[in-house]
């Protein structure tokens, strides 16, 4: 098991003009950790962030779009693994941080905890390809390929949960970030 | 339960254009189209677009997806029309609260009422799936126009218009079954 902040380290070395659709604990974490004005903080509610890359991955297909989201998030969403396999924007990157937790909701266990395979669903519902990461070395040495790769490709962090979630909604709801990511992505 | 006037029908202008419907969608500068089949348009509007090279269709697994596509081309300019069935939008209305409502987002809808009797007003409708549909949208403050007969095609483009102009969710209520000429 991984932690959030080292694997986002991880990632945030390699990040330049990418966009990066990022969900609740996700986005509080990746915006401390690499704040940058092509940052998507703005999901609406849990389970949009996948099919919200989807749709700046089609509006813009000139940019990479990462997406990084929680697995409680995306078990609301499941179906939307096949929805991006079929529309296969070759510019997305999907990660899901999987913890096994509501982390937002008080830390209650997600259903399947320990039993499914997030990349295995993605996998055969037609993602390009998907890998799964529970060693930060590991991931490290390995992100620079997967990055080179033809999407939709998806990547399974597995993390342990650490400290008090955050719950600085505001900042991922308000106009203030969301207004400022569509002009940098307008002008990007 | 059949006067053609309580739906904003003109007379003899009872049926709807599929044909004419794209064209408007076109002319509004759309040429993304999420969407979900519907019964109400499926052949005469989906089964068009599907083989129509001017747009460029991404085919939804749930509503809630569609919402979250279009909000997602909204912030790229582009613009975009979710096409789905009165349930599902009535499945959607989380994503459409937080997306579309209070992030304030052009999501355009094109909203096919599964079942309304044609003539008849939606709220008047023996269906209760589709008499809750206006009431919905009007306590959401999404706006919304019927589209009946191709006397109200033109309601097409201003409303999309308008949602962009404003950056504002909208929905285009389809009370029959185009026909797709």
């Amino acid at each position: 098991m991984m932690q959030l902040d080292a694997c986002l380290s991880v990632l945030a070395k390699r990040h330049h003009d990418q966009v990066v659709v990022a969900a609740y604990q996700a986005a509080f974490a990746w915006t401390r950790i690499h704040p940058h004005p092509l940052n998507c903080l703005s999901v609406g509610a849990m389970g949009l962030a996948s099919t919200l890359g989807l749709g700046i991955a089609t509006g813009r297909p000139d940019k990479t779009v990462i997406v990084l989201d929680g697995d409680g998030s995306l078990l609301m969403s499941l179906s939307s693994l096949a929805t991006i396999a079929e529309a296969a924007p070759p510019n997305l990157i999907h990660f899901v941080c999987e913890n096994g937790r509501y982390e937002s909701n008080g830390g209650h266990p997600i259903p399947g905890k320990g039993k499914l395979s997030f990349s295995g669903l993605a996998r055969e519902a037609g993602y390009s390809a998907s890998f799964e990461f529970d060693d930060i070395a590991d991931f490290d040495s390995k992100l620079d390929s997967i990055l080179a790769l033809r999407g939709p490709l998806f990547v399974t962090l597995k993390l342990r949960m650490d400290g008090p979630p955050t719950d600085d909604f505001r900042l991922i709801h308000g106009p203030t970030a969301r207004n400022g990511f569509i002009d940098a992505l307008n002008s990007a | 339960m059949t006067n053609p006037h309580q739906a904003g029908c003109a007379p003899g202008a009872a049926t709807l254009s599929g044909r004419k419907i794209i064209e408007a969608i076109k002319e509004a500068g759309v040429r993304h189209i999420a969407a979900l089949p519907d019964k109400t348009t499926s052949h005469g509007l989906l089964f068009p677009i599907a083989s129509d090279p001017g747009f460029h269709l991404i085919r939804m697994c749930k509503e809630d997806e569609g919402v979250a596509v279009c909000v997602g081309l909204a912030f790229c300019k582009k613009r975009s029309l979710l096409m789905i069935q009165s349930t599902g939008m009535l499945y959607s209305i989380n994503a459409l609260r937080g997306m579309a409502v209070e992030y304030q987002q052009p999501v355009c809808m094109i909203v096919g009422l599964l079942a309304k009797e044609p003539g008849v007003r939606p709220t008047d409708s023996a269906k209760y799936g589709v008499r809750i549909v206006e009431p919905i949208l009007d306590a959401m403050g999404i706006a919304h126009r019927l589209i009946e007969t191709d006397n109200d095609i033109p309601k097409i483009k201003e409303t999309i218009d308008q949602a962009y102009a404003h950056s504002r969710p909208a929905a285009l209520l389809v009370g029959q079954s185009p026909v797709a000429s």
